[in-house]
Protein backbone atom coordinates (compact mmCIF):
# COMPACT_ATOMS: atom_id res chain seq x y z
CA UNK A 1 0.00 0.00 0.00
CA UNK A 2 1.42 3.34 -1.02
CA UNK A 3 1.68 5.82 1.60
CA UNK A 4 2.88 3.51 4.54
CA UNK A 5 5.95 2.96 6.25
CA UNK A 6 7.46 -0.13 5.01
CA UNK A 7 8.35 -2.70 8.09
CA UNK A 8 8.64 -5.63 5.99
CA UNK A 9 12.48 -5.48 6.33
CA UNK A 10 12.86 -5.26 9.85
CA UNK A 11 13.78 -9.13 11.59
CA UNK A 12 12.03 -10.15 14.57
CA UNK A 13 12.52 -9.30 18.21
CA UNK A 14 12.75 -11.83 21.66
CA UNK A 15 9.60 -14.53 21.07
CA UNK A 16 9.71 -14.61 24.93
CA UNK A 17 10.86 -10.83 25.51
CA UNK A 18 10.32 -10.97 29.33
CA UNK A 19 12.36 -14.05 29.80
CA UNK A 20 15.02 -14.04 27.21
CA UNK A 21 16.14 -10.21 28.01
CA UNK A 22 16.37 -11.28 31.91
CA UNK A 23 18.45 -14.37 31.06
CA UNK A 24 20.62 -11.02 28.50
CA UNK A 25 20.59 -9.47 31.14
CA UNK A 26 21.94 -11.78 33.49
CA UNK A 27 24.80 -12.53 30.86
CA UNK A 28 26.07 -9.01 30.16
CA UNK A 29 26.15 -8.58 34.01
CA UNK A 30 28.29 -11.75 34.36
CA UNK A 31 30.56 -10.47 31.34
CA UNK A 32 30.56 -6.61 33.40
CA UNK A 33 31.23 -8.34 36.43
CA UNK A 34 34.30 -10.62 34.75
CA UNK A 35 36.18 -8.43 32.21
CA UNK A 36 38.26 -11.24 30.37
CA UNK A 37 35.86 -13.56 30.12
CA UNK A 38 33.71 -14.19 27.14
CA UNK A 39 29.90 -15.36 27.13
CA UNK A 40 27.75 -16.31 24.96
CA UNK A 41 24.34 -14.80 24.69
CA UNK A 42 21.54 -17.28 25.42
CA UNK A 43 19.52 -18.80 22.85
CA UNK A 44 17.78 -18.25 20.09
CA UNK A 45 20.79 -15.95 18.87
CA UNK A 46 19.44 -16.16 15.45
CA UNK A 47 19.48 -12.72 15.31
CA UNK A 48 22.12 -10.05 12.80
CA UNK A 49 21.27 -7.09 11.34
CA UNK A 50 23.64 -5.52 9.27
CA UNK A 51 27.09 -5.69 10.68
CA UNK A 52 25.65 -6.94 13.89
CA UNK A 53 25.80 -10.18 15.35
CA UNK A 54 23.68 -12.01 17.65
CA UNK A 55 25.23 -10.41 20.99
CA UNK A 56 25.10 -7.23 19.78
CA UNK A 57 21.25 -7.58 18.85
CA UNK A 58 21.01 -9.23 22.02
CA UNK A 59 22.48 -6.51 23.82
CA UNK A 60 20.42 -3.80 22.57
CA UNK A 61 16.61 -5.50 22.72
CA UNK A 62 17.72 -5.78 26.27
CA UNK A 63 19.27 -2.78 27.11
CA UNK A 64 17.72 -0.22 25.09
CA UNK A 65 14.56 1.51 25.83
CA UNK A 66 12.79 5.22 25.07
CA UNK A 67 14.91 6.80 27.92
CA UNK A 68 18.61 5.57 26.19
CA UNK A 69 19.63 8.00 22.94
CA UNK A 70 21.42 5.23 20.66
CA UNK A 71 24.11 6.07 17.91
CA UNK A 72 25.37 4.08 15.04
CA UNK A 73 28.55 4.60 13.26
CA UNK A 74 27.92 4.81 9.40
CA UNK A 75 28.46 0.72 8.87
CA UNK A 76 25.85 -0.19 11.97
CA UNK A 77 22.96 2.36 10.05
CA UNK A 78 21.34 -0.79 9.07
CA UNK A 79 20.75 -1.34 12.38
CA UNK A 80 19.44 1.27 13.42
CA UNK A 81 15.41 0.97 12.49
CA UNK A 82 16.10 -2.51 14.00
CA UNK A 83 16.33 -1.26 17.23
CA UNK A 84 14.51 2.03 17.40
CA UNK A 85 11.42 -0.26 16.01
CA UNK A 86 12.26 -2.93 18.92
CA UNK A 87 13.28 -0.72 21.82
CA UNK A 88 11.72 2.41 21.31
CA UNK A 89 15.23 4.06 21.63
CA UNK A 90 15.62 7.93 20.34
CA UNK A 91 18.50 8.24 17.65
CA UNK A 92 21.06 10.49 18.03
CA UNK A 93 24.47 11.61 15.39
CA UNK A 94 26.39 13.06 18.01
CA UNK A 95 28.23 10.12 19.96
CA UNK A 96 28.45 12.52 23.00
CA UNK A 97 24.72 12.40 23.29
CA UNK A 98 24.54 9.01 23.68
CA UNK A 99 23.74 6.30 26.35
CA UNK A 100 24.97 3.27 23.65
CA UNK A 101 26.75 3.53 21.19
CA UNK A 102 26.59 0.53 18.28
CA UNK A 103 29.79 -0.15 16.01
CA UNK A 104 29.76 -2.04 13.16
CA UNK A 105 33.55 -1.16 11.94
CA UNK A 106 36.38 -0.88 14.60
CA UNK A 107 38.35 0.50 12.03
CA UNK A 108 36.35 3.69 11.55
CA UNK A 109 35.69 4.33 15.09
CA UNK A 110 35.45 7.95 16.94
CA UNK A 111 37.37 8.84 19.38
CA UNK A 112 36.62 7.42 22.51
CA UNK A 113 36.49 10.76 24.41
CA UNK A 114 33.77 12.20 21.65
CA UNK A 115 31.21 9.35 23.72
CA UNK A 116 29.42 10.62 26.92
CA UNK A 117 31.85 10.17 29.79
CA UNK A 118 29.86 11.19 32.61
CA UNK A 119 30.48 13.77 35.25
CA UNK A 120 32.34 12.91 38.39
CA UNK A 121 29.03 13.00 40.26
CA UNK A 122 27.48 10.82 38.11
CA UNK A 123 29.75 8.85 36.34
CA UNK A 124 26.85 6.30 34.99
CA UNK A 125 25.66 8.97 32.51
CA UNK A 126 28.60 7.99 30.23
CA UNK A 127 27.84 6.13 26.90
CA UNK A 128 28.38 2.22 27.48
CA UNK A 129 29.83 1.36 23.26
CA UNK A 130 29.39 -1.92 21.60
CA UNK A 131 31.74 -2.99 19.22
CA UNK A 132 31.15 -5.77 16.46
CA UNK A 133 34.35 -6.86 15.87
CA UNK A 134 35.86 -9.58 13.79
CA UNK A 135 37.21 -12.21 16.28
CA UNK A 136 36.90 -12.77 20.21
CA UNK A 137 39.15 -15.21 21.58
CA UNK A 138 40.95 -15.78 25.06
CA UNK A 139 44.80 -16.35 24.86
CA UNK A 140 47.79 -14.57 24.83
CA UNK A 141 48.77 -12.20 21.74
CA UNK A 142 46.55 -9.70 22.42
CA UNK A 143 46.56 -7.75 25.56
CA UNK A 144 46.36 -8.54 29.06
CA UNK A 145 44.36 -6.94 31.40
CA UNK A 146 44.07 -6.70 35.38
CA UNK A 147 41.50 -4.83 37.68
CA UNK A 148 38.55 -5.71 39.74
CA UNK A 149 36.87 -9.12 38.87
CA UNK A 150 40.07 -10.82 36.98
CA UNK A 151 42.27 -13.02 39.18
CA UNK A 152 46.08 -12.41 38.41
CA UNK A 153 45.71 -11.20 34.77
CA UNK A 154 43.68 -12.28 32.05
CA UNK A 155 44.65 -12.26 28.06
CA UNK A 156 42.04 -11.67 25.33
CA UNK A 157 42.23 -11.66 21.69
CA UNK A 158 40.31 -8.61 19.93
CA UNK A 159 40.41 -8.98 16.07
CA UNK A 160 39.89 -5.89 13.79
CA UNK A 161 39.96 -3.41 16.67
CA UNK A 162 42.82 -0.51 15.48
CA UNK A 163 46.07 -0.08 18.01
CA UNK A 164 44.41 3.90 18.60
CA UNK A 165 41.47 2.33 20.36
CA UNK A 166 44.05 1.42 23.16
CA UNK A 167 45.52 4.47 23.44
CA UNK A 168 42.57 6.31 23.56
CA UNK A 169 41.32 4.40 26.47
CA UNK A 170 44.66 4.91 28.38
CA UNK A 171 44.01 8.81 27.99
CA UNK A 172 40.91 8.78 28.92
CA UNK A 173 41.92 6.44 32.68
CA UNK A 174 43.06 9.50 34.63
CA UNK A 175 39.68 10.71 34.78
CA UNK A 176 38.66 7.90 36.79
CA UNK A 177 35.63 7.26 38.00
CA UNK A 178 34.16 8.96 33.90
CA UNK A 179 35.09 6.73 31.45
CA UNK A 180 33.41 4.73 28.69
CA UNK A 181 32.47 0.86 29.21
CA UNK A 182 33.21 -0.89 26.41
CA UNK A 183 31.36 -4.31 24.89
CA UNK A 184 33.03 -6.39 22.39
CA UNK A 185 30.51 -8.47 20.02
CA UNK A 186 31.79 -11.02 17.75
CA UNK A 187 28.68 -12.97 16.59
CA UNK A 188 27.20 -14.81 19.52
CA UNK A 189 30.12 -14.31 21.76
CA UNK A 190 30.56 -10.82 24.19
CA UNK A 191 32.88 -9.72 26.39
CA UNK A 192 33.25 -6.48 28.07
CA UNK A 193 35.91 -3.86 28.98
CA UNK A 194 34.36 -1.95 31.79
CA UNK A 195 36.38 1.59 32.59
CA UNK A 196 37.88 -0.25 35.66
CA UNK A 197 40.15 -2.73 33.77
CA UNK A 198 43.74 -1.76 33.12
CA UNK A 199 45.30 -2.96 30.01
CA UNK A 200 48.98 -3.80 29.62
CA UNK A 201 50.92 -4.84 26.51
CA UNK B 1 -22.20 -11.74 3.23
CA UNK B 2 -22.85 -8.22 1.62
CA UNK B 3 -22.50 -4.85 2.72
CA UNK B 4 -25.20 -2.66 2.71
CA UNK B 5 -24.89 0.38 0.62
CA UNK B 6 -23.58 2.46 3.04
CA UNK B 7 -20.80 0.47 4.14
CA UNK B 8 -20.23 -0.36 0.56
CA UNK B 9 -19.83 3.97 0.10
CA UNK B 10 -17.34 4.05 2.91
CA UNK B 11 -15.61 1.55 1.10
CA UNK B 12 -14.99 2.82 -2.14
CA UNK B 13 -14.78 6.48 -0.78
CA UNK B 14 -12.30 5.42 2.03
CA UNK B 15 -9.92 3.54 -1.13
CA UNK B 16 -7.23 1.28 0.60
CA UNK B 17 -5.22 4.21 1.74
CA UNK B 18 -4.02 5.37 5.66
CA UNK B 19 -8.04 5.89 6.24
CA UNK B 20 -9.14 2.33 5.37
CA UNK B 21 -6.70 1.43 7.59
CA UNK B 22 -7.82 3.13 10.20
CA UNK B 23 -10.79 1.96 9.97
CA UNK B 24 -10.70 -1.19 9.62
CA UNK B 25 -8.19 -1.39 12.87
CA UNK B 26 -10.53 0.66 14.67
CA UNK B 27 -13.55 -2.09 13.66
CA UNK B 28 -11.11 -5.04 14.63
CA UNK B 29 -10.19 -3.71 17.94
CA UNK B 30 -14.30 -3.10 19.08
CA UNK B 31 -14.84 -6.79 18.18
CA UNK B 32 -15.01 -9.79 20.44
CA UNK B 33 -12.09 -12.01 20.63
CA UNK B 34 -14.36 -14.83 19.57
CA UNK B 35 -15.39 -12.94 16.43
CA UNK B 36 -12.12 -12.85 15.43
CA UNK B 37 -11.31 -16.08 16.18
CA UNK B 38 -14.25 -17.34 14.09
CA UNK B 39 -13.51 -15.60 10.72
CA UNK B 40 -9.49 -16.90 11.32
CA UNK B 41 -10.66 -19.79 11.14
CA UNK B 42 -12.62 -19.21 7.70
CA UNK B 43 -9.73 -17.67 6.37
CA UNK B 44 -8.78 -20.04 2.78
CA UNK B 45 -5.06 -20.61 2.00
CA UNK B 46 -4.10 -18.95 5.18
CA UNK B 47 -0.59 -17.70 4.87
CA UNK B 48 2.74 -18.39 7.13
CA UNK B 49 3.09 -14.95 9.54
CA UNK B 50 6.07 -14.54 11.85
CA UNK B 51 5.84 -12.79 15.20
CA UNK B 52 7.48 -9.36 14.77
CA UNK B 53 6.54 -7.97 18.11
CA UNK B 54 5.34 -10.34 20.31
CA UNK B 55 2.04 -9.22 22.67
CA UNK B 56 2.73 -6.76 24.76
CA UNK B 57 0.85 -5.07 27.16
CA UNK B 58 1.27 -1.43 28.25
CA UNK B 59 -0.40 2.03 29.62
CA UNK B 60 -1.66 5.09 27.02
CA UNK B 61 -2.49 8.57 28.14
CA UNK B 62 -6.40 9.18 27.24
CA UNK B 63 -6.86 12.89 26.52
CA UNK B 64 -9.88 14.33 27.05
CA UNK B 65 -11.60 18.18 26.32
CA UNK B 66 -14.67 17.51 28.74
CA UNK B 67 -13.79 21.34 30.30
CA UNK B 68 -15.98 24.42 29.62
CA UNK B 69 -12.96 25.94 27.62
CA UNK B 70 -11.99 23.09 25.85
CA UNK B 71 -8.38 21.94 26.43
CA UNK B 72 -7.20 19.06 26.01
CA UNK B 73 -6.15 17.22 29.49
CA UNK B 74 -4.83 14.06 30.79
CA UNK B 75 -8.15 12.38 31.67
CA UNK B 76 -6.49 9.13 32.69
CA UNK B 77 -4.54 6.06 31.69
CA UNK B 78 -5.93 2.79 29.80
CA UNK B 79 -4.33 -0.98 29.61
CA UNK B 80 -3.83 -1.35 25.85
CA UNK B 81 -2.47 -4.25 24.19
CA UNK B 82 -0.15 -4.13 20.90
CA UNK B 83 1.11 -6.51 18.57
CA UNK B 84 3.04 -6.63 15.38
CA UNK B 85 3.46 -9.24 12.93
CA UNK B 86 4.55 -9.94 9.55
CA UNK B 87 3.26 -12.10 6.69
CA UNK B 88 5.49 -14.49 4.87
CA UNK B 89 5.51 -14.97 1.32
CA UNK B 90 5.91 -18.77 -0.29
CA UNK B 91 10.34 -17.76 -0.33
CA UNK B 92 9.29 -17.15 3.72
CA UNK B 93 10.45 -13.42 3.04
CA UNK B 94 8.52 -11.19 4.80
CA UNK B 95 5.95 -8.91 2.35
CA UNK B 96 3.69 -7.54 4.84
CA UNK B 97 3.40 -6.33 8.43
CA UNK B 98 0.26 -6.01 9.78
CA UNK B 99 -0.35 -4.22 13.53
CA UNK B 100 -3.11 -4.35 16.17
CA UNK B 101 -3.25 -2.00 18.96
CA UNK B 102 -6.61 -3.11 21.59
CA UNK B 103 -8.04 -1.78 24.81
CA UNK B 104 -7.25 -4.24 27.41
CA UNK B 105 -4.89 -6.96 27.75
CA UNK B 106 -6.04 -9.54 25.58
CA UNK B 107 -2.87 -11.01 24.27
CA UNK B 108 -5.20 -12.77 21.04
CA UNK B 109 -6.98 -9.72 20.01
CA UNK B 110 -4.16 -7.53 19.37
CA UNK B 111 -2.53 -10.86 17.43
CA UNK B 112 -5.17 -11.75 15.99
CA UNK B 113 -5.67 -7.73 14.92
CA UNK B 114 -2.76 -7.51 13.67
CA UNK B 115 -3.03 -10.74 11.29
CA UNK B 116 -5.88 -9.48 9.89
CA UNK B 117 -4.49 -5.99 9.21
CA UNK B 118 -1.55 -8.23 7.51
CA UNK B 119 -4.08 -9.84 5.47
CA UNK B 120 -6.28 -6.74 4.36
CA UNK B 121 -3.00 -5.43 2.97
CA UNK B 122 -2.87 -7.92 0.74
CA UNK B 123 -4.85 -7.63 -2.69
CA UNK B 124 -5.50 -11.69 -2.75
CA UNK B 125 -7.33 -11.81 0.75
CA UNK B 126 -8.22 -7.96 1.06
CA UNK B 127 -11.96 -8.51 -0.41
CA UNK B 128 -12.78 -11.47 0.86
CA UNK B 129 -12.07 -10.49 4.38
CA UNK B 130 -13.51 -6.94 4.01
CA UNK B 131 -16.42 -8.53 2.83
CA UNK B 132 -17.04 -11.73 4.98
CA UNK B 133 -15.20 -9.64 8.52
CA UNK B 134 -14.88 -6.02 8.21
CA UNK B 135 -18.28 -5.25 6.78
CA UNK B 136 -20.63 -7.33 9.13
CA UNK B 137 -18.68 -5.90 11.98
CA UNK B 138 -18.60 -2.61 11.34
CA UNK B 139 -22.48 -3.19 10.56
CA UNK B 140 -23.10 -5.15 13.59
CA UNK B 141 -21.38 -2.09 15.87
CA UNK B 142 -23.45 0.91 14.47
CA UNK B 143 -26.76 -1.21 14.80
CA UNK B 144 -25.74 -1.72 18.50
CA UNK B 145 -24.84 2.20 18.84
CA UNK B 146 -28.31 2.88 16.83
CA UNK B 147 -30.58 0.59 19.40
CA UNK B 148 -28.43 2.28 22.66
CA UNK B 149 -29.15 5.70 20.78
CA UNK B 150 -32.63 4.68 20.47
CA UNK B 151 -33.40 3.81 24.22
CA UNK B 152 -31.97 7.13 25.14
CA UNK B 153 -33.17 8.97 22.97
CA UNK B 154 -36.81 7.30 24.14
CA UNK B 155 -36.29 8.34 27.23
CA UNK B 156 -35.39 11.61 26.45
CA UNK B 157 -36.98 14.76 28.89
CA UNK B 158 -38.17 18.01 27.35
CA UNK B 159 -37.52 20.53 29.85
CA UNK B 160 -40.04 23.40 29.58
CA UNK B 161 -41.52 26.49 31.87
CA UNK B 162 -45.15 26.73 31.50
CA UNK B 163 -46.28 30.55 31.05
CA UNK B 164 -47.04 31.73 34.57
CA UNK B 165 -50.70 33.69 34.01
CA UNK B 166 -50.39 37.09 34.90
Amino acid sequence: MTGMADFTHIKPGFADPVHQAQACFRTILDAMAHPGRIVMVPPPAGLAVGPLGAAACAVALTLCDFDTPVWFDAAAQPAAPYVTFHCGAPLTAEPAAARFGFAGEPAALPALHTFALGTDEYPERSTTLLIEVAGLRLGNGGVRIAGPGIVDTAGIVIDGLPARFWTDRAALAELFPRGVDVLFASGKRLAALPRSTRVQF
Amino acid sequence: MSGSPDTADKISALGYGPEARQWWLAVMAKATLPELEQAWTEVPDKPDFRVLRAPEIGLAMVRGRIGGTGAPFNMGEMTMTRAAVQMLDASGTACFTGFGYIAGRSARHAELVAIFDALLQDPRHRQPVLRGLIVPLAERHEAGRAHKAAKAQASKVEFFTLVRGE
